[in-house]
């Protein structure tokens, strides 16, 4: 726990650190509302993915196929719009197949007892191929500005946009969820020591398998918001955010072995990694570059705790 | 050993019915020129999953291998300018270079090589656009001579097989009938006993990512040759395909069985899939989707059959003494 | 080769698993290793395998003080270790398993596969036991993994054999094969340690031995010096009945039914009853089967058939959570696997069988789930500094009454503890035995599974035999004793 806390106060101070190091690169574009606003619109759909898949791995498992499920979301509105569908009835049905997704996930995980990480190595090439099927490589941009305004403007009054809203509605659900209840205390179990958990009549199984469903939906979710915020309909939405979505869980402090880390860690991890993201872009420096960084950034957070293990261990 | 070849010759059959379908529908993909493509299309990943195999068969995984090639390709295509023979060199030595920088990181970290290679699979990734800065390298710069390494062929046998089937081999009696190769199976399927063996698990995990990533910068000079046209997206996303053909082929994910000739049918099986569906005018869409299908149902069978042999023996073990 | 230890002592954090331990192996004599769970035989046997490095003391090889950095430093100065469990490669083939490390090899360093099988079946012939090398490790059984394990010993040209409780799952048979096998290596001139609780099987086949007692060193020396009961209270230490107090309780009800229960491979056709304030004992050898009927009477493993049922009524198989429902908990046999997430704080462990009775709507009151710890941290006596810490740093017996609270708080109707007292401390274990018959005094039923006589026969006031998953033999407390449960266990007469 202590730990834990200790790690939080890093990311605050490293979250300053970008703000202030983001701010005087950018000649202060950080710090106005328009600039906050598309921080915060960037940062979005990778941290509404990182709540579900935080609980995953606190139970020692790993979703790699979350930005599959994310772009086959984007090519099924594409799709259901070309055919016609209103968005009030396209939205729900996407959420529902973004839950059978992570249903099947989840089904070959508990039932099959595979490895997470085998079975969505497999489902990220699975998903995004369907995404193909489904909408070719066409790019459907002709939403309603009703809707795409949730992705393009800010709540009125104010320069917080719609995505950060949801993200903090269900940064507090996901927070309670982990936090407060007899499931996510369940979760906790079941990554620190599964059998045990079982021996205690946790119903391990069914655990995990929720989790991945709610990974799906949340990810289904996020590849809405992608849509709408780039007014754009694409398969290829959202291509290789794993990546991130991993490192903003990773480096929140959930251990990759399961059984600790918060959402507030995540939370605090995202807006750093979200951050950094946007100042280097804003930087024109190349979005690869930036996926480079990122990459440091997960090898640095999976190493820390390895490194300070060690160092503690060495004068006890 | 029974088992692997079984699952070889399950893998024969499918690729025996793919092509003998595919042939119905449009003849000319049995030609000398359809094989002849048929192979140079699975040749790199071939080459990837050889050293890919090694990596599982110890129980790791290795998702970088398409960011190797890619670094790999780039940088070599940058440096024939300077010399070609230099440039085939540094190709493989920058794949080295990478594969030690993996091993070093999971050897030393303890941590889960998954984790691990994904971070690299972006960090070498960003280093091969950071080189390249948008450029794009054709084949008008590269020489004839080398081009020819790629389309080339010896008694029709291209090149490119050549060179695969050599790496393929070398491997194969390495994993099969040198102590060093025997050790990585052990490790994969008993590691905590391969430790109380006396094994250098370390050093042995070490040396496979290095080999793995070796072979992939092997492969980044071939697919310079190969395609004549380098920018920094080559290799994106190739590591799929390749831990798909591994799995397919027989390797068990778990680490501890499987075979380089296996993976490389499973290589082949797949690619052909992919050049079918082309023949038969279904859209390439569909082929990252079988991948992943395939890659599901592989393990999905590996892990029933496992099961059902367990609960027999465990039915006999008791059977007997009773 | 002769190896040493001289007053070598060993600590994981706060406990002391060895305390200076002296013992010497001689070239030729089979040396027995006594004490009871958790005296520290297995650490001992991990320094010497250099699996672990001593705090303190000296290891001696020939009289040359030696460190074994790792495994392989400890293989190559000629000292084999077969372990309890096996460490086999299950993928590769038998002839494999012998020659890993040590592969025969062909000029140019290719592995020479026909030497390889020659090798193992030449091992095989001289250990007397048939057993083909070219198929896979999988699938073989304990005894046959043994044989494997110690051929891979001899292909190294051991010099010193540790054998840590090779019987314990051996049918009479294959015990005798084992000590004949035993025999013929200290005719090479092999040192052999060997791990056993089966006393008369010690005074049958070692010459010498060393007594430890919770990590301590008690007592080394030729085996002639001593008698068997001497040996049990050297490795006891204590007067054996004060320890045992089971009340004589007036048996109530019938509370849990097991009919005919059955999962194929493990255990057959197992039929009993528990009744309230009766403290039923499953009693074997490890590897009967006992924990896996227990097992699949909670629920953790299902059932391929027969049915348990509480007080008259079915309960659904395979689900622990029927069976917590219907009044059953369950102390399981590893403590640290099995009973407790070690990483997690002491409350949040004695909850975790408690979360729904301490939730409203599903979220936890952290106050109950504290008020529930610290009234049970306060019946059952428990050694802390914060119940926020850790249950990893505290002792064995401090865990084990965490694993206790953890069911006691869920005031279970019928009560599984399997191997209750392994690995604790003297003054625990009389805590725990005195808590148990409380507990049977307030009416519960108690299904004990232990494989330390004493204890069966001190607390059960029924002992049911368990061999090779069958129910063989049932005793009251009155005819119950030693002779008869080992008779009945083994298929064999005891010493």
């Amino acid at each position: 726990m202590k730990s834990l806390l200790r790690w939080e106060s890093a990311l605050a101070v490293l979250l300053v650190l970008v703000v202030v190091v983001g701010s005087a690169a950018t000649g202060g574009i950080f710090l106005t509302g328009r600039g906050a606003f598309n921080v915060g619109s960037d940062l979005a759909v990778m941290a509404l993915i990182a709540l579900p898949l935080t609980l995953v791995i606190v139970a020692a498992e790993i979703d790699l196929s979350v930005a599959s499920v994310l772009g086959l979301s984007s090519a099924l509105m594409g799709a259901l719009w070309n055919e016609g569908w209103p968005l009030e009835a396209i939205l729900p049905v996407v959420i529902i197949v973004g839950a059978l997704c992570g249903a099947v996930n989840g089904f070959l995980v508990t039932k099959l007892g595979l490895p997470s990480l085998a079975v969505t190595i497999g489902s990220l090439a699975l998903y995004r191929g369907l995404a193909f099927v489904v909408l070719g490589d066409q790019a459907v941009a002709d939403f309603p500005d009703s809707y795409t305004q949730f992705g393009t403007t800010p709540v009125p009054g104010t320069w917080i946009p719609y995505p950060i809203l949801l993200f903090a509605v269900l940064a507090v659900v996901f927070g309670l969820l982990l936090h407060a209840t007899t499931f996510g205390r369940a979760v906790f179990a079941i990554g620190a020591n599964e059998e045990a958990a079982r021996f205690s009549g946790i119903r391990v199984k069914r655990i995990k398998f929720i989790l991945f469903v709610l990974t799906g939906a949340v990810a289904a979710l996020a590849g809405i918001v992608y849509t709408l915020r780039f007014a754009s309909a694409r398969a290829d939405n959202g291509t290789g955010l794993e990546l991130e979505v991993v490192t903003a869980v990773l480096l929140g402090g959930v251990s990759i072995f399961g059984g600790r880390g918060t959402i507030g860690g995540v939370i605090l991890a995202a807006l750093v990694l979200g951050g950094l993201t946007d100042a280097l872009i804003v930087d024109d420096i190349a979005t690869e570059v930036v996926k480079l960084v990122t990459g440091l950034l997960l090898l640095a957070s999976v190493f820390a705790p390895a490194v300070t293990q060690r160092m503690s261990r060495g004068t006890p | 050993m029974a088992v692997t070849a079984i699952r070889e010759l399950g893998i024969l059959i499918a690729l025996a019915v793919v092509v003998a379908v595919t042939t119905i529908v449009n003849p000319l993909f049995l030609s000398g020129q359809g094989i002849r493509d048929l192979l140079l299309n699975a040749c790199l990943v071939a080459l990837l999953t050889v050293g890919q195999t090694m990596v599982v068969i110890t129980r790791n995984v290795d998702l970088s291998v398409g960011s190797v090639l890619g670094l790999s390709a780039f940088v070599t295509a940058d440096t024939f300018a300077v010399n070609p023979v230099l440039a085939v060199v540094v190709g493989i030595v920058v794949g080295a270079l990478c594969g030690l920088f993996n091993g070093a990181l999971v050897g030393l970290g303890k941590v889960p090589s998954l984790v691990v290679t994904l971070g690299t699979l972006s960090v070498f990734r960003g280093l091969d656009f950071m080189w390249a800065h948008g450029r794009q390298i054709n084949a008008a710069n590269l020489p004839d001579g080398f081009l020819a390494l790629g389309s080339g062929s010896v008694l029709g046998i291209p090149y490119l097989v050549i060179i695969t089937l050599i790496v393929l081999g070398i491997v194969a009696l390495h994993l099969g009938s040198y102590r060093s190769g025997r050790e990585l199976y052990a490790i994969g399927s008993n590691p905590e006993a391969a430790v109380l063996a006396g094994i250098p698990v370390g050093r042995r995990v070490f040396t496979t990512f290095l080999l793995s990533g070796t072979i992939a910068g092997l492969a980044g000079v071939l697919a310079v040759a190969r395609y004549g046209t380098v920018d920094a997206t080559v290799g994106n996303g190739l590591e799929l395909q390749v831990i798909s053909a591994v799995v397919v082929g027989g390797v068990a994910i778990f680490g501890g069985s499987g075979t380089v000739a296996g993976a490389a049918l499973g290589a082949l099986l797949l690619s052909t899939i992919g050049s079918a569906l082309e023949v038969v005018h279904i859209a390439q869409f569909w082929q990252q989707a079988i991948t992943g299908a395939l890659l599901i149902g592989a393990i999905a069978l590996d892990r029933s059959v496992a099961l059902r042999v367990a609960a027999r023996m465990r039915r006999q073990s008791r059977g007997v003494s009773a | 080769m002769e190896v040493a230890l001289a007053e070598v002592s060993k600590s994981f954090g706060a406990v002391r698993a060895l305390r200076e331990v002296s013992l010497t192996l001689t070239p030729g004599r089979a040396h027995a290793l006594l004490g009871e769970n958790g005296a520290g035989k297995s650490t001992l046997i991990k320094v010497l395998a250099g699996v672990h490095r001593p705090d303190g003391g000296q290891l001696l090889v020939d009289g040359e003080p030696t460190r074994f950095a790792s495994p392989a430093d400890a293989k190559a100065a000629g000292v084999a270790v077969i372990y309890q469990e096996p460490t086999l490669f299950g993928d590769l083939s038998v002839a494999e398993n012998v020659a890993m490390g040590r592969h025969p090899t062909r000029r140019g360093g290719m592995v020479d596969t026909a030497a390889m099988r020659e090798q193992a079946e030449l091992l095989f012939e001289r250990l007397g036991v048939d057993i083909d090398p070219k198929r896979p490790a999988r699938g073989l059984s304990i005894a046959d993994q043994q044989l494997v394990e110690i051929a891979k010993a001899l292909s190294s040209d051991a010099r010193v054999i540790i054998m840590d409780e090779p019987t314990a799952a051996l049918s009479g048979t294959e015990v005798a094969r084992l000590f004949g096998v035993v025999g013929a290596l200290r005719e090479h001139g092999a040192a052999v340690l060997f791990v056993s609780h089966r006393i008369d099987e010690v005074f049958e086949l070692c010459q010498d031995a060393t007594v430890l007692r919770d990590g301590g060193f008690v007592w080394s020396g030729p085996l002639s010096e001593q008698t068997p009961d001497g040996v049990v209270r050297l490795m006891v230490g204590r007067d054996l009945d004060a320890l045992f107090p089971k009340q004589d309780v007036e048996a109530g009800d019938t509370a849990l039914e097991v009919r005919r229960l059955t999962r194929e491979g493990v255990f057959t056709d197992v039929s009993f009853d528990v009744r309230a304030g009766e403290i039923l004992a499953l009693a074997g050898l490890v590897g009967a089967g006992r924990s896996e009927i227990a097992r699949a009477v909670f629920g953790v493993d299902k059932p391929d058939g027969g049915e348990v049922l509480v007080r008259g009524k079915r309960i659904r198989p395979g689900s622990p959570g029927a069976a917590m429902a219907a009044g059953i908990g369950f102390v399981p046999e590893d403590r640290r696997q099995q009973g407790l997430v070690l990483a997690a704080s002491i409350e949040r462990n004695a909850a975790l069988a408690s979360l729904n009775r301490l939730s409203r709507l599903g979220f936890l009151r952290s106050s109950a789930e504290r008020s529930l710890a610290r009234d049970w941290a306060v019946k059952l006596q428990l050694k802390f500094s914060r119940l926020t810490d850790p249950v990893g740093v505290l002792s064995g017996g401090n865990q084990q009454k965490v694993v206790l609270a953890k069911w006691l708080s869920r005031q279970p109707k019928i009560l599984i503890v399997d191997e209750p007292t392994r690995g604790i401390d003297v003054g625990t274990k009389a805590e725990v035995h005195r808590l148990l018959s409380e507990l049977a005094a307030q009416g519960v039923a108690i299904l004990m599974i232990s494989s330390e006589l004493p204890e069966v026969l001190g607390m059960a006031d029924r002992v049911l035999v368990v061999r090779e998953g069958r129910l063989v033999g049932e005793f009251s407390r009155a005819e119950a004793d030693e002779e008869r449960i080992v008779l009945a266990a083994t298929g064999v007469a005891a010493g």
